[in-house]
C-alpha cells in the first residue's frame, strides 16, 4: 500500500458517496453541497492524472461559478424543499434496475471487452508544471483556434439567451 | 518504485459516477436536482477524458474536457433561466406539472 494508492482509495469513497449525498438529500441546499464536495474530488483526481489546469478550472468553474449560480436560482426560487407529490409507484424501482443495467454494461466493457492493463505512470515523475501549461496553451492556441473562438461565440449567444429569456415585458405580470 | 494505479480504475469511478448521475435524473422530480445530476454525469465523462488524455500521452483529451466545462456552463445558464421563467408562470417548479406545451 503506498500514498497514491491510499489517497485513491479515500478519494473514491468520497466521490461515490457525495454522489448519493446528491441523489437522496431531501434539501437542494444540501444536495449541491453534495455536488460541490463531489467536484472538489474529481478535481484532486485531475491533480493525480497530472491535470493541474484542468484541476483549477474544475475548481474555479465548476464548484466556484456553476455551484454559485445553481444555489442562488435555489434561493431565488425559494425552492428548498418541494413538497412530495404523488409518485409514480415504478418509477423508483424501475429507474433502479435501468441504471443497475448500464452500470452492468460499462463494468463488462471496461473489464471484459477492452483488456484495459495500462498502467499510468506517476504524475511527478513526467510532470513539470510549467512545462506542461505551456504545452497546453500552445495546443489550446495553435491546433484549437477555431473552436477557442467558437466557444465565446457560444457562451456570449448563451448569455444574450438568459437575459431575453427572462426579461420581463412592460406591463407583463410578473 | 512506486505502485501506479490502473486506468481501468479511473474509469471505473467515472462510470460509477455517470450511472449515479443517470439514476439522479430518473428518480428526483426536482428540476434542479435533475440539472445537478447532468452535471455530475457531464464530469464523470470529463473524468475519462482525462484519464484516457493521461494514458495516451496526448493533450487533446484535456482540451476536450475545456471545451465540454465552458458548454455547460452555456447550458447551466439558460437551464437555470429556463426553471426561473417556469416558476414565474406556474408558481411551482415540480417536473410533473410542466405538461403543457403552452404557458
Amino acid at each position: 500500500m503506498n500514498l497514491t494508492l491510499i489517497l485513491f482509495i479515500i478519494l473514491a469513497t468520497v466521490a461515490v458517496a457525495s454522489a448519493a449525498g446528491l441523489l437522496i438529500s431531501r434539501n437542494t441546499v444540501y444536495a449541491a453541497l453534495f455536488l460541490v464536495l463531489n467536484f472538489a474530488t474529481v478535481a484532486v483526481f485531475y491533480l493525480l492524472l497530472g491535470a493541474p489546469f484542468i484541476a483549477l478550472a474544475q475548481v474555479t468553474i465548476y464548484a466556484g461559478a456553476i455551484m454559485v449560480l445553481f444555489l442562488f436560482v435555489i434561493m431565488l426560487l425559494g425552492s428548498e424543499r418541494l413538497p412530495r407529490g404523488q409518485v409514480l409507484p415504478w418509477q423508483r424501482p424501475m429507474a433502479i434496475v435501468l441504471a443497475a443495467v448500464l452500470l452492468a454494461e460499462a463494468g463488462f466493457l471496461l473489464f471484459r471487452r477492452l483488456q484495459l492493463t495500462a498502467n499510468l505512470t506517476n504524475p511527478e515523475a513526467s510532470i513539470n508544471t510549467t512545462e506542461s501549461l505551456r504545452t497546453l496553451g500552445m495546443t489550446l492556441f495553435n491546433q484549437y483556434l477555431l473552436p477557442f473562438e467558437v466557444t465565446s461565440v457560444l457562451l456570449l449567444v448563451a448569455m444574450v439567451g438568459v437575459i431575453v429569456l427572462t426579461k420581463k415585458e412592460k406591463g407583463e405580470q410578473g | 518504485m512506486a505502485h501506479t494505479i490502473p486506468l481501468s480504475w479511473y474509469l471505473a469511478i467515472s462510470a460509477i459516477l455517470f450511472t449515479m448521475g443517470a439514476l439522479g435524473v430518473l428518480i428526483r422530480r426536482n428540476p434542479l436536482i435533475i440539472f445537478m445530476s447532468v452535471e455530475l454525469m457531464l464530469n464523470a465523462a470529463n473524468l475519462a477524458f482525462v484519464a484516457f488524455a493521461r494514458s495516451f500521452g496526448v493533450l487533446t483529451g484535456q482540451i476536450f474536457v475545456f471545451f465540454v466545462m465552458t458548454v455547460s456552463a452555456a447550458e447551466v445558464a439558460v437551464g437555470l433561466a429556463l426553471i426561473i421563467i417556469i416558476f414565474r408562470s406556474k408558481h411551482s417548479i415540480d417536473v410533473d406539472l410542466m405538461n403543457s406545451l403552452k404557458g
